[in-house]
């Protein structure tokens, strides 16, 4: 199965409405919920960061038996120094983006751990897309 | 401890009513949300100073049954028509975080 969710330019206040979509199918499809919790931290910080950090993007989520795989591209900036940038307490979030409670460096990291496998591909100037895949049922 | 003794006893106005009857085993303060995010368990509830609709987005995906929203915030509207949608009990105290939280581990501890 295969969904898709546009991530638009600056908007916060409906970040997080495709890992809310997301969810609501894996608990119909009847996944376990320790993974759903893993994939919705995951899937919502890369959606948040597509917003803090970057212009949008897009969202394309392929969930089969085994696995599902989550693909957030931004337009943006991209991310100069990447291991720099999975360090636990790194940010460059904006003041306006502090002030809302984002901006721990925790993104990333939290990313990191609620995945199985996770790939950064990022082009400066460009923009950056995450690659995350959880495993079912494992 | 049930949600609805909780607010009795910390004596928190509600401005949308849910869950009362869940039992409460443990909360979470931060106004990080990575960090809640990342560390908050579900069925915790949430005490913070935030007041805008990304609380009941992680709320609703953390499964977090209520927010106490310390020192008499005010929360937006889209975060509390959110709420409604999502039944997240919003909870507001006058008393700073440090208040809420001592009173409320001494509840429940
Ligand atoms: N999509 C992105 N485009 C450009 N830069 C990014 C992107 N995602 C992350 N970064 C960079 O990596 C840093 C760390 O990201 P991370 O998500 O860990 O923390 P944060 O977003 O700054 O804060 P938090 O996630 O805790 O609210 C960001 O501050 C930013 O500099
Ligand atoms: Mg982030």
């Amino acid at each position: 199965m295969h969904y898709s969710f546009d991530i638009e330019r600056g908007n916060f206040t409906d970040a997080g409405h495709a890992s809310a979509s997301v969810k609501r199918t894996l608990k119909q499809l009847n996944v376990e919920p320790a993974s759903i919790k893993r994939i919705v931290v995951a899937l919502y910080e890369a959606e948040i960061n597509a917003v803090a950090h970057a212009y949008g993007g897009k969202i394309d989520v392929e969930i089969d038996p085994e696995k599902i795989v989550m693909i957030v591209a931004d337009e943006g900036p991209g991310i100069p120094n990447v291991d720099l940038a999975m360090t636990e307490g790194w940010s460059t979030a904006s003041p306006k983006v502090r002030e809302m409670g984002f901006g721990a460096g925790m993104g990333l990291p939290n990313i990191k751990k609620n995945t199985d496998e996770l790939k950064i591909d990022t082009k400066i100037g460009v923009g950056t897309t995450l690659t995350m895949t959880v495993y079912l049922n494992a | 401890m049930i949600l609805k003794d909780i607010i009795e006893r910390l004596n928190l106005k509600c401005l949308n009513e849910a869950n009362l009857d869940a039992e409460i085993k443990g909360a979470y303060s931060s106004d990080l949300l990575s960090d809640v995010m990342g560390n908050a368990r579900s069925g915790q509830v949430w005490i913070t100073m935030q007041t805008h609709k990304n609380v009941t987005a992680i709320a609703s995906l953390k499964d977090i049954p209520a927010v106490i929203i310390v020192r008499n915030g005010e929360p937006d509207a889209d975060m509390l028509e959110h709420a409604k949608e999502e039944d997240i009990c919003i909870l507001v105290s006058t008393e700073p975080t440090f208040q809420v939280c001592g009173k409320l581990y001494e509840l429940i501890k």
